[in-house]
């Protein structure tokens, strides 16, 4: 399975704050659209950084006062990003093997949809569901 | 608004294409208890199931005992199936909003993906799409022409549709008479030429898409050999280093078994089928006459994304391979409707969880809705639309817990059967397929097989006396 079909059926809505927005705003985004994490994107759109509920744990423990501190100060930097392509059991694979939970996905140089570890594990667990559904079929109909 | 959804005011719901998400959305609506559903059914050729009855290969006959559960659905009262009537062409989705409260498109992926290489529009360069929709008696192929009397032909990837276009072309005739493969098509694969098949694989073993029993298979035919190049079926490092920690059995299981093929010796069967691996068709050759009879391919590598996926990269080393017909079987393709938001760069409608969404204001569409692989593109076998009509039909029921629906002038059953009969006086009802289909069955146990298609919508006609 191929990431971009998970992501048709997200409408392509992407959620995105700005570096220098206050930690606050960002929680607020997090809360309004029931999501774990936020792309962080400078004024040209481009990704800069993503902003977990994580990170903001992390910050939490460290600093009673962060809430009026920019994203910035918060978000992690090292970005990893992927592709419409890519294979979800890859992803996956690297999600758990780089302890990350979202992948921001770039389409020509445009941030086109933020793709979840549960988004991939949901749609794998109903590719098997088919599978094992349609192997049913052939062998209640006589054939294995 | 009186309230939708009662049994003085039922949810009326079209759904317009009759393949397995269809189905599985009906349902679904109608096995939830909290509101009364009425579903009409339309799909644009006499015959439902889509492409349980068009795609799946005539050969696999087992799988298509689904189409009970379908049948069943069928009989539910509120249920109504007008075939021979296309969305776009006989009804507009404008008359719908007159009739119904919400309108589900689950016309699945009517066309293929092209290679995008120079010669693909050679005679003799087809998509597997048409080969599938002919061998199977899909009434817009009946007269489509393959030239089997070359050779050798080559299939472009390597997942289960490129394994049932492969299985075909090597079968023998008496292999395929027990099947409800057409006459045109047993006819024209009986005098079939070709000698080599091959399978052509852009990545290596471990990222083939094909499933384990598809491969298996293969390699168990009657009067073909199948064989892998020793060096294509080693991984890679990093298929390797991907695989490394044992979790991924079933992918370890299909190499074990694509590993079983290298190097086998030819046991003197008539047909050979190659699988080949990281190789790119760049360019179909054609001789004086515009016909196919070369292929130029080029070896790739496999380099890591930085997600982890392993893509493939072309390299300098170039091969050529004789071969007088080519099937892309790369992908199937969602088309647009009128009049329905769609998202062309992907080939699919876009969506929320299955509510159409505008892809200009990325808002979702009042009372419009999709399933199936027009929803989330051409991929997973029957079962998987299951979940995928599920989540569209929960979305539905919300949307009209809330009064989200569209506002009909006429919300009534009657109404919609005489608009039908003045656009397409020549629908078919669902018992006219039943009768059809008892017909195709009986024509099918004369001769030993599981039934005899009728391929063309006039000979439906005729045999039902319309
Ligand atoms: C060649 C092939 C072989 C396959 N074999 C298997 C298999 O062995 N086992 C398995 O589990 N899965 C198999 N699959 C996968 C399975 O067929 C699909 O998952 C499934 O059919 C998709 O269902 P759908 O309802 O979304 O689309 P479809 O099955 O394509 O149904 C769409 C329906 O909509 C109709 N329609 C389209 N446009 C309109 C319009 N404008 N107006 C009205 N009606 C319209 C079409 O005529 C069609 O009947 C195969 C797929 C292919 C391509
Ligand atoms: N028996 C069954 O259960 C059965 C039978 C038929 C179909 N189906 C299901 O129906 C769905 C569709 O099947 P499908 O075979 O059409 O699609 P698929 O499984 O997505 O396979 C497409 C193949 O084409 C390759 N490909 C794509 N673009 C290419 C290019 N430009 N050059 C070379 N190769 C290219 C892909 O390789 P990459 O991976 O590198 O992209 C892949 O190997 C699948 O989910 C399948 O399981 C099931």
């Amino acid at each position: 399975m191929k990431i971009q079909q998970i992501l048709a059926s997200k409408g392509m809505n992407v959620i995105t704050v700005h570096p220098e927005q206050p930690a606050r705003e960002a929680i607020s985004l997090l809360v309004e659209y029931h999501i774990g994490a936020l792309v962080v994107v400078d004024s040209d759109k481009r990704p800069v950084g993503i902003l977990s509920e994580r990170d903001i744990v992390r910050r939490a423990a460290e600093d009673e006062a962060f809430f009026s501190e920019p994203v910035a100060n918060l978000m992690t930097r090292q970005l990893i990003t992927g592709i419409r392509q890519d294979d979800t059991f890859s992803v996956a694979a690297t999600m758990t093997e780089k302890r990350f939970r979202h992948l921001p996905i770039m389409d020509e140089g445009k941030l086109i949809g933020i793709v979840s570890i549960g988004d991939i594990l949901k749609a794998e667990r109903n590719q098997y569901r088919g599978e094992i559904d349609t192997l049913e079929t052939r062998i209640m109909a006589g054939e294995a | 608004m009186l309230q939708v959804g009662t049994e003085s005011n039922p949810l009326r719901v079209a759904v317009i294409g009759a393949g397995p998400t269809g189905f599985y959305t009906a349902e679904h609506l109608f096995r939830q208890k909290d509101f009364v559903v009425e579903v009409d059914m339309f799909e644009r050729l006499p015959s439902p199931y889509g492409l349980v009855r068009y795609g799946v290969a005539p050969d696999h006959q087992k799988i298509k005992s689904v189409t009970k559960v379908y049948d069943r659905t069928a009989k539910k009262p509120g249920f109504r199936f007008f075939g021979n009537v296309e969305l776009g062409k006989h009804i507009q989705v404008a008359d719908l909003r007159c009739y119904y409260h919400q309108i589900v498109y689950t016309t699945g992926a009517q066309t293929d993906r092209r290679l995008g290489i120079p010669g693909e529009d050679l005679a003799g360069s087809l998509p597997a799409t048409e080969f599938v929709a002919w061998y199977n008696g899909h009434p817009d192929y009946r007269d489509y022409e393959v030239d089997l009397s070359v050779e050798a032909a080559a299939v472009v990837g390597v997942g289960n549709v490129a394994m049932d276009v492969a299985r075909i072309l090597s079968r023998t005739p008496e292999e395929l008479a027990v099947t409800d493969i057409t006459d045109y098509a047993l006819e024209a694969l009986s005098q079939s030429q070709i000698k080599d098949v091959y399978i052509l694989g852009r990545r290596g073993p471990a990222q083939a898409k094909f499933s384990t029993p598809e491969i298996k298979e293969l390699g168990a035919m009657a009067d073909a050999d199948c064989c892998v190049l020793a060096e294509e079926a080693e991984l890679d490092a990093l298929s390797q280093a991907a695989l490394a920690d044992g979790s991924d059995r079933a992918t370890m299981k299909k190499i074990e078994i694509i590993q079983s093929y290298a190097g086998r010796e030819s046991s003197g069967k008539s047909r050979k089928l190659t699988l080949r691996f990281l190789v790119s068709p760049v360019e179909l050759i054609g001789d004086e006459h515009g016909r196919v009879v070369k292929m130029r391919l080029v070896k790739n590598e496999l380099y890591k994304t930085e997600s982890g996926t392993l893509r493939p990269r072309a390299t300098d080393q170039f091969e050529e391979i004789p071969v007088g017909l080519v099937f892309r079987s790369v992908g199937y393709r969602g088309k647009a409707l009128p009049g329905v938001p769609f998202y062309d760069s992907w080939g699919v409608i876009l969506n929320e969880g299955g509510r159409v969404v505008d892809p200009e204001t990325k808002k979702p569409v009042l009372g419009e809705y999709t399933g199936g692989w027009i929803k989330r593109g051409p991929s997973g076998v029957i079962g998987t639309n299951k979940p995928d009509a599920l989540e569209t039909v929960k979305h539905m029921l919300a949307d009209l817990a809330e009064g989200k629906t569209l506002d009909p002038a006429e919300p009534a059953a009657e109404a919609v059967e005489k608009f039908v009969c003045d656009r397409q006086p020549d629908s078919f009802s669902y018992d006219d397929w039943l009768r059809l289909k008892e017909m195709e069955v009986a024509n099918g146990e004369a001769q030993g097989r599981p039934r005899v298609k009728f391929t063309s919508v006039a000979e439906m006609k005729a045999a039902l006396g319309k």
